[in-house]
């Protein structure tokens, strides 16, 4: 970001290159609202924003319909603050020939930034040239095939049900490839049992990247006066799509799998779901995106939020010493691995810091009531950890309100782990060489005196 | 030997030892992170945000707290001091609840505003290393600031790193103005106003030179002869005079003076103050004189202003702030006379009532105790350089022009604007874009 006062950037540069597009950086706002008109994506530029996918295009005809009741549905946090949003809206209702006009407008003007067209047109591979033809005189940089709206477009055959089925999306990005050179990202959805599936049929079908998640099939309330889900259209509702921080998780377990698998290792990933600061695009890209995607925390607080993901992504990279992004894409990926891997070795206790503690006993009703006793609470509401019942599980950790407050202590090798009486070896042991595990390997154990 | 509050007269060391320290120490302790991230969670990051608004400098507020929410309060800070490069001290010593905090929309909702200031002050202090901006290349071209003080040093600040070269001419012996000389001792701790300053001049291109006063030896003739424009932040270097019988005696002092002597002691319990205390006013000044004599051990101080508590130019919370220290605050109530035998024994008031003609005496009269009377009832621009006037402060335009060409002005001594550290900031910054595009042909 430039600094307003004497033009020297805030810190490390965070131009991108994915699939040979450039953007200043790797803020793209997904497919959705706030990319649905000239207006909003000429203000997203002015803020700062990289690149934009254009919300999803279908074909030409009699526009799309969308419900004119409300169409999200929402879950919140302490003080109101949004954290999962919810949707019934379609695709673009506004007719193709004036979004066409406004994408090649818009890029003309920002020919620096990134300017992605999404579409979704029925599965046969006609419309699917046409609209390529039509597309490709924008001047776009290249295309977003969305195979993952939850509804609505699903019943039509399009969207997710194309989405779901590996073969489908490796037919329909056949067709892309072959009628246009444009870059084309697969959108993902990720209401599947195994994100690998969609993703390896659309490798095979030529993809020169995925992108994901999608939003994901959900209820967010419902009303019990009326007893309908919201949002309520006339008395019922439907489930819509779900996206926001909440979802982050769930995508962020997708795109490590995309990233560290054998089949799909090496396929570029745009990531998207609930990317809402610096930090949540760093987890991104470290575990293997390209770039990201975002969609809620624009639509929560306003293209100028994406003032603060640049700020805090080069303050973080000068702070580490990375001097491009492609510098820290995809470090993580590599520590992302099964749970058989693990060293169960590895011992840690729970330490409590008692300057921090506020004496809330929230540690202990969750150690205590659901997890391993080893917590004890003195009269006077001191709160100590009892390393010899202590598993380690986090689960004080994570319910403690003074972040820091709680922390875990790594045990030396040759330290005893009160709780087992083992001492930790200098050695690791996983699963895999485990005496408990009947396939084990004996050898580990009887080196051991196990 | 020691003293102790009722010990009569002027006297120092009223308090024991460690009472000073805890008596001056912070007003608003420093937020620890876990604070800081509590408090920022708060904001909610409102569109074209009324607390930006009120800012005097405009900082952008929403982003900045966001940037504290997410864990980089170091880009917190480069956004407040981009707009604001004193952003440390007006974290300190802005009256937020009339400005930012006012407005919060979390005052309209619940009451409680966002700790915008607090906040600031949390962000800014991460930044007080390494100067975090660097200068242009050089325009070759040279800028007189007269006033060291906060218009000064913004003025200054802006223009180095333009590329210009600054010389400052302060009249003091050490430069901050009110900042160093003013501003209540438990608002700005540790030697802050000192540590700022150093810290602003480290950016280069800045020469101070200190008891170098315009208009004793120095002209403004000279200085616009010397230099290619001049940039006037001098303050307010006047007082206003009490104006009643026996006004002169022993103990009647210039709030300005004793709170100067304050912030410059080395040691506070050496510092002499009255057993019964009489400020007049009802400005900050005279809440900073009457709070501060009231920590340093005086027995009682009583805060007299001749209008009603609504009139006071000092803000609910510090007429508050003044109260929860023990100060006694009599409004409608206007100096007639100083008595005493030459030193200072009673103070004559006489009750006011607004009428229709405006302020009146009742006729009615009440007298209080005084071992030592501050004044405190308005500065005044001293010596105006034949510049034109408005009001009894040097004219200016928005971008703070005077009338005499090349001639800039900015903070107390101008036009415009209220008499706060923050205001004197946004002068002086805004005069040095104008400066700036003026010299380099743009303006
Ligand atoms: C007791 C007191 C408490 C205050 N508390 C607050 C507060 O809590 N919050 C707040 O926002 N504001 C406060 N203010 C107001 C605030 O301090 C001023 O508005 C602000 O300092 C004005 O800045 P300035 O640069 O215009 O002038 P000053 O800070 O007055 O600086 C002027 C400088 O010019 C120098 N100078 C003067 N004449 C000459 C000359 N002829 N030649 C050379 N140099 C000269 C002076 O030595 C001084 O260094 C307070 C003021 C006082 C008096
Ligand atoms: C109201 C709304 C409409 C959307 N419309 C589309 C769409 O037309 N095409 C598409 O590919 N994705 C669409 N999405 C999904 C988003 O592009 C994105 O994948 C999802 O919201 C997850 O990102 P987020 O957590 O940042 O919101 C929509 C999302 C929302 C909230
Ligand atoms: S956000 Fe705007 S369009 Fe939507 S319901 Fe509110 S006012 Fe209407
Ligand atoms: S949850 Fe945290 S703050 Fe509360 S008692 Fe336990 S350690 Fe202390
Ligand atoms: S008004 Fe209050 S809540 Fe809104 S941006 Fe400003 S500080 Fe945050």
């Amino acid at each position: 970001m430039k600094d307003l006062l004497n033009g020297t950037r805030y810190g490390a540069d965070l131009h991108s290159n994915f699939l040979g597009i450039e953007s200043p950086n790797p803020f793209w706002l997904a497919s959705a609202p706030p990319t649905d008109k000239e207006v909003n994506v000429r203000r997203a530029y002015e803020a700062g924003w990289g690149g934009v996918v254009w919300k999803t295009l279908g074909e030409a005809g009699p526009p799309v319909v969308n419900v004119s009741g409300p169409r999200y549905g929402a879950i919140f946090g302490a003080d109101r603050r949004l954290l999962g949003l919810n949707n019934i809206e379609l695709i673009t209702d506004r007719p193709l020939e004036v979004n066409l006009e406004e994408i090649a407008r818009v890029k003309r003007d920002y020919p620096d930034r990134a300017l992605i067209v999404s579409l979704m047109v029925p599965c046969e591979e006609e419309p699917w040239r046409k609209i390529l033809k039509e597309v490709e005189l924008t001047g776009a940089d290249g295309v977003e095939l969305n195979f993952g709206c939850p509804h609505g477009m699903a019943e039509r055959g399009m969207g997710a049900a194309v989405g779901q089925v590996p073969e489908y999306i490796e037919m329909v990005t056949g067709w892309v490839k072959k009628h246009s050179n444009l870059p084309c990202i697969v959108k993902l959805t990720p209401n599947i049992s195994n994100i690998l599936m969609p993703a390896q049929a659309a490798m095979r079908g030529g993809a020169d990247a995925v992108s994901l998640i999608n939003t994901i099939n959900s209820i967010t309330s419902v009303n019990l006066d009326a007893m309908s889900p919201e949002p309520m259209i006339d008395g019922m509702g439907t489930h819509g799509g779900y996206c926001g921080p909440a979802v982050k998780p769930i995508a962020m377990n997708m795109v490590a799998e995309i990233a560290r698998s054998q089949d799909t290792k090496g396929l570029p990933i745009s990531a998207i779901g609930g990317v809402t600061t610096w930090r949540d695009a760093a987890e991104f890209m470290a575990l293997g995106a390209g770039n990201v995607q975002v969609c809620t925390a624009a639509m929560t607080y306003g293209f100028k939020v994406v003032q603060e993901m640049i700020s805090g992504l080069s303050q973080w990279m000068d702070e580490k010493g990375y001097e491009s992004t492609s510098d820290f894409i995809g470090l993580a990926a590599p520590k992302v691995t099964d749970w058989q891997h693990l060293n169960l070795d590895f011992v840690t206790k729970a330490e409590i810091n008692q300057d921090d503690c506020i004496s809330c006993g929230r540690c202990f009703a969750a150690c205590e009531d659901t997890s391993h006793q080893a917590i004890e609470m003195s009269e006077d509401r001191v709160f100590t950890v009892k390393d010899d019942e202590c598993v380690a599980c986090n689960l004080c950790v994570n319910v403690c309100p003074v972040e820091g407050c709680i922390t875990m202590r790594q045990l030396g090798v040759d330290e005893i782990d009160e709780r087992t009486g083992m001492k930790v070896p200098a050695d690791k042991r996983t699963w895999l060489e485990h005496p408990n595990n009947p396939s084990a390997d004996p050898n580990t154990c009887i080196i051991r005196g196990q | 030997m020691t003293n102790s509050q009722s010990t009569p007269g002027i006297v120092p060391n009223r308090l024991s030892g460690d009472a000073y320290g805890d008596n001056f120490s912070d007003l608003h302790p420093p937020l620890n992170d876990h604070e800081a991230l509590v408090a920022a969670d708060r904001c909610y990051f409102c569109h074209d945000a009324p607390c930006m608004e009120a800012c005097p400098t405009t900082i952008d507020i929403p982003l900045f707290i966001r940037q504290i929410a997410t864990g980089t309060p170091e880009a917190a800070a480069k956004t407040i001091l981009n707009q604001n490069i004193l952003g440390g001290m007006c974290a300190r010593v802005c009256p937020t609840e009339t400005l930012c905090e006012e407005v919060c929309v979390r005052e309209t909702a619940e009451g409680k505003p966002v700790v915008i200031g607090e906040l600031q002050r949390y962000a800014t202090d991460k930044a007080m290393g390494a100067h975090p901006f660097t200068r242009a290349a050089s325009t070759g071209k040279s800028v007189a600031v007269v006033g060291a003080g906060p218009a000064g040093l913004s003025a200054a600040h802006r223009l180095a790193m333009h590329g210009h070269d600054v010389v400052i001419y302060d009249a003091r012996p050490k430069a901050g103005g009110l900042n160093e000389f003013g501003i209540a001792s438990y608002k700005s701790t540790n030697d802050f106003a000192a540590r700022e300053v150093e810290w602003l001049l480290s950016i280069g291109g800045i020469t101070v030179k200190l008891g170098q006063a315009l208009g004793n030896g120095l002209t403004l003739d000279k200085l616009s002869a010397d230099h290619d424009a001049v940039f006037l932040g001098m303050g307010l270097a006047g007082v206003n005079a009490l104006g009643v019988e026996g006004d002169d005696k022993d103990g009647v002092l210039d709030a300005v003076d004793f709170i100067s002597d304050l912030r410059q002691a080395s040691d506070l319990s050496t510092l002499p103050v009255g057993r019964h205390v009489v400020v007049i006013g009802g400005g900050m000044t005279a809440v900073d004189a009457a709070v501060q004599a009231k920590l340093l051990g005086a027995e009682d101080v009583a805060l007299v202003y001749r209008r009603g508590r609504d009139r006071m130019g000092a803000s609910k919370f510090e007429q508050d702030l003044a109260a929860s220290k023990g100060v006694r605050i009599i409004t409608h109530a206007s100096p007639k006379a100083v008595h005493g035998n030459g030193a200072v024994r009673e103070v004559e008031f006489a009750y006011t009532a607004d009428g229709a003609d405006g302020l009146a005496e009742t006729g009615e009269v009440f007298r209080l105790p005084a071992d030592q009377v501050f004044k405190a009832i308005g500065q005044t621009l001293g010596d105006g350089q034949g510049l034109e006037l408005e009001g009894r402060k040097i004219s200016i335009s928005m971008t703070g022009r005077t009338s005499r060409a090349g001639v800039w002005a900015g903070g107390d001594c101008a036009s415009g604007g209220d008499d706060l550290t923050v205001t004197a900031v946004a002068e002086g910054r805004d005069a040095a874009e104008d400066i700036h595009a003026t010299l380099m042909g743009e303006g």
